[in-house]
């Protein structure tokens, strides 16, 4: 019964102005993209001011899984056709119901919207509308009038040669089109936090790559393969990811070494983030991304940020920063993130974690407590970056090494 | 290549050269269902005999006593869910040990959750289960006594003999014997010892994964968990898996023809280990018993270590062990069998378990004691700052 789709993109993106035609396309290539490897015949089109998918040959569930997740969708829905006669237009419509009345427990409330496009079509906008509901409403069980407020709408649109029907609507992610905002680098751990900041980077039209540490082998391969598949599940929403791991142990064995204890946290992250901006400037990325969210842990303190953030001049984005810890959780659900981020294995916070850390450092102490790194600073920097290997994750494929 | 020392063999070991060629001949020409009529069926149905037939005579049991498996595992669950389920209108209660593996003692716990009622022993501090708990916990209402050979973790051999003897006269006790580690390691004499029902598994013994074997003595009867085609006189019904089948053939015949002397062989190359470890490690707690023990199995404590860490940095040195217990900041999982023998927070997780084979040779030994030397040294000296 459905060939086709209309999507509604982010209102944000129709008030481009004169830069909505660049938003636009940017759109629809990565929508081309996302349905890329369905079956042959996944058309996306322009017509008269909106999107639409012809599904070809592919499953419209599939195409509509893959569509809700790209960045700048607000919802999709599914056309059904008919032949410009009411009579059809009226039993077309009685299924489309049917059809979005599966997934709801009655009682729904209902109301249709008559567009009358082609003008030598008989019905009036109004007329059209109430024939049709008219109609449906005695035929589908659980359906309730409400021209007001109501839960369900179908829409009867006449056009030149056919009428299009639609009701169901499946939300997309809405934001921006990936790839509209420039790049940024994500700070990539293995926990529930860090994939949803990356997300949510996206979201707002970034394009993404990520950093992790690893200190194999205080943290298992596993926990290295656990990061990969946290990449690749980004990839599924920005299309691709680069993520870049970094050889962390001499570092953690550095601090170890030579600094107090209840320092090392603090600057594990400082060295972190100076990896993380020095690779930043090789791959031309404009910031940094992490998934702090303020006062959840030890790290995440004002205090805490304030002396780790005084490493580097490049801006941070903390997207997650005043979310609950409850809401993360519930948005790793959907973006299938948090299943692999409880995966029981370390990651390099955890590994030498102090048995008292600082809370509150202050940026002078934390200064002193750095300072027997200073000398060799530099050069295990240098030699972390150039021992970082590289993995290029796209929706389609499994990574491949680039350098 | 870094040269790669093996000492995970309790885990798994690599399938014999004679074993691969033996399975891909079953899989490239012989490939019949043994279950079929005509000559393809019967040439597979052939090669199963014959392997049967080295399985037998490894056991010192008859052909028809063995019922082919997916594994260790599977033999397990058959044993315990198959008398169970078969002799329950004679009682409810059976006797198990804390020590066993999680396919045995888990399954307990779920004849437990389903209305039985399971006795766990307590292992002494060596490991060991004592005839005198399994005397004292018996009941006329006992249908099943189960006990491992050697225990997966720190190779301590359990009197299986005694128990037997004990339950000799327990006509409506059956015993059953988990004896995967045992096997290829230890003289198995289920006939001997009185023992029921014996599991043992190929992969354990540069054999395939996936095929396994429970000898079920003559008179035994066990309620199936697989219904099907029939097969393995109908309580272990499904195609047989032939090329495991015979690849369990070939690796039984080579582990057991020379036993005495390639336990012998593992057993001074065992000893030479822990000597060394001793030599190097003073604070290194032994978890392996020093008589009553397998020839393959060392299980050692570092404490103050973490078995997970000292695993990895031995991977990079090139030496593959295991641990038996896996921490995490996020959840802890610590070795059961170790936990009930007493050990400390600190030895707990610190323990790791290496484990030989009669491939292991002596150079490897050295070096192996020579790595875990250098990698312990140098992860408390990072620990201990």
């Amino acid at each position: 019964m459905y060939k086709s789709l209309i999507v509604r993109m982010s209102g944000e993106i129709a008030i481009k102005g004169k830069n909505r035609a660049e938003f636009e396309k940017k759109l629809m290539e990565n929508m081309r993209l996302a349905v890329k490897s369905l079956a042959a015949g996944v058309k996306v089109n322009k017509i008269g001011g909106r999107i639409e998918v012809q599904i070809g040959d592919a499953a419209m569930s599939d195409v509509v899984e893959r569509l809700t997740q790209v960045m700048g969708i607000v919802s999709v829905s599914p056309v059904a056709e008919a032949e410009l006669d009411i009579e059809q237009i009226q039993e077309t419509a009685v299924r489309v119901v049917q059809d979005a009345m599966a997934t709801r427990v009655a009682p729904v409330t209902f109301k249709v919207d008559g567009r009358r496009a082609n003008k030598r079509f008989p019905l009036p906008s109004p007329e059209l509308a109430r024939t049709v509901g008219g109609y449906v409403l005695p035929r589908v069980d659980g359906l309730k009038v409400d021209v007001h407020d109501p839960e369900l709408v179908l829409t009867v649109e006449v056009r030149e040669h056919k009428a299009y029907l639609t009701c169901e609507k499946i939300a997309g992610p809405g934001g921006m089109p990936v790839g509209t905002a420039g790049r940024v680098l994500l700070l990539l751990s293995g926990g529930i936090d860090s994939p949803v900041a990356g997300w949510m980077a996206l979201k707002r039209g970034a394009t993404l790559e990520a950093i992790h540490f690893h200190s194999f082998p205080f943290t298992s391969e596993r926990a290295q393969e656990k990061v990969n598949d946290l990449a690749k599940q980004l990839a599924q929403h920005g299309g691709r990811v680069r993520l870049h791991n970094v050889p962390f142990t001499e570092i953690q064995k550095a601090i170890r070494q030579h600094c107090p204890e209840e320092f090392s946290i603090t600057i594990m992250r400082r060295i972190m983030l100076r990896i993380a901006e020095k690779l930043a400037w090789r791959r031309k990325c404009l910031a940094l991304v992490t998934g702090e969210s303020l006062g959840q842990v030890a790290s995440q303190t004002l205090e805490s940020m304030f002396a780790i953030n005084q490493v580097t001049s490049m801006p941070i984005l903390r997207p997650l920063v005043a979310m609950d810890k409850s809401d993360i959780i519930q948005i790793a659900k959907q973006i299938d993130t948090y299943e692999t981020s409880i995966l029981p294995f370390e990651d390099c916070c955890t590994i030498f974690l102090p048995k008292n850390p600082k809370t509150r450092p202050k940026l002078g102490e934390t200064l002193d407590a750095e300072r027997p790194l200073l000398d060799s600073l530099e050069q295990m920097i240098e030699d972390a970056l150039n021992g970082t290997e590289s993995l290029l994750f796209t929706r389609e494929q499994d990574e491949r090494v680039i350098q | 290549m870094k040269r790669e020392i093996y000492l995970d063999n309790s885990a798994t070991t690599k399938p014999h050269d004679s074993v691969v060629h033996a399975m891909v001949a079953m899989m490239a020409d012989t490939y019949g269902n043994p279950s079929s009529l005509h000559r393809k069926g019967l040439l597979a149905e052939k090669e199963l005999d014959k392997a049967r037939e080295k399985v037998a005579k490894a056991l010192g049991v008859k052909k028809a006593e063995l019922l082919f498996t997916s594994g260790g595992t599977e033999a397990n669950n058959l044993a315990l869910f198959g008398v169970a389920r078969q002799y329950a209108s004679r009682g409810k209660h059976i006797i198990t040990t804390q020590i066993e593996h999680a396919c045995v003692y888990d399954a307990a716990e779920a004849l437990q959750a389903a209305g039985y009622d399971i006795t766990f022993l307590k292992p002494d501090a060596q490991g060991l289960i004592r005839v005198e708990d399994v005397q004292a916990a018996w009941r006329e209402d006992t249908i099943l006594v189960s006990v491992m050979h050697v225990n997966n973790e720190t190779g301590a051999i359990q009197p299986i003999e005694a128990i037997g003897r004990f339950l000799q006269d327990k006509r409506k006790t059956l015993f059953h014997v988990d004896a995967v580690q045992g096997l290829g390691k230890l003289p198995l004499r289920p006939k001997d010892w009185g023992v029921d029902l014996l599991a043992i598994s190929a992969h354990k013994i540069h054999g395939p994964k996936g095929v396994g074997a429970l000898y079920v003595r003559d008179g035994v009867t066990l309620m199936p968990l697989f219904y099907g085609g029939g097969q393995e006189k109908g309580i272990r019904s499904g195609t047989e898996n032939a090329p495991g089948i015979v690849g369990f053939g070939v690796a039984v015949e080579l582990a057991t023809k020379q036993l005495s002397q390639q336990a012998a062989a593992m057993t001074r190359l065992r000893d030479r280990l822990i000597e060394q470890i001793a030599v190097n490690h003073p604070d290194a707690r032994l978890n392996t018993p020093q008589e009553q023990a397998a020839p393959h199995v060392i299980n050692v404590s570092f404490p103050g270590l973490r078995g997970e860490v000292l695993v990895h940095a031995l991977e990079t040195n090139g030496l593959f062990i295991s641990t038996g217990s896996a921490c995490s900041s996020r959840e802890k999982i610590v070795s059961r069998p170790l936990a009930v023998m007493g050990l400390s927070e600190r030895e707990l997780e610190g323990a790791v378990r290496l484990s030989l084979s009669p491939e292991t040779r002596e150079a490897d030994i050295d070096e192996a004691a020579e790595i875990l030397k250098q990698t312990v040294s140098d992860l408390q000296m990072l620990y201990r700052r």
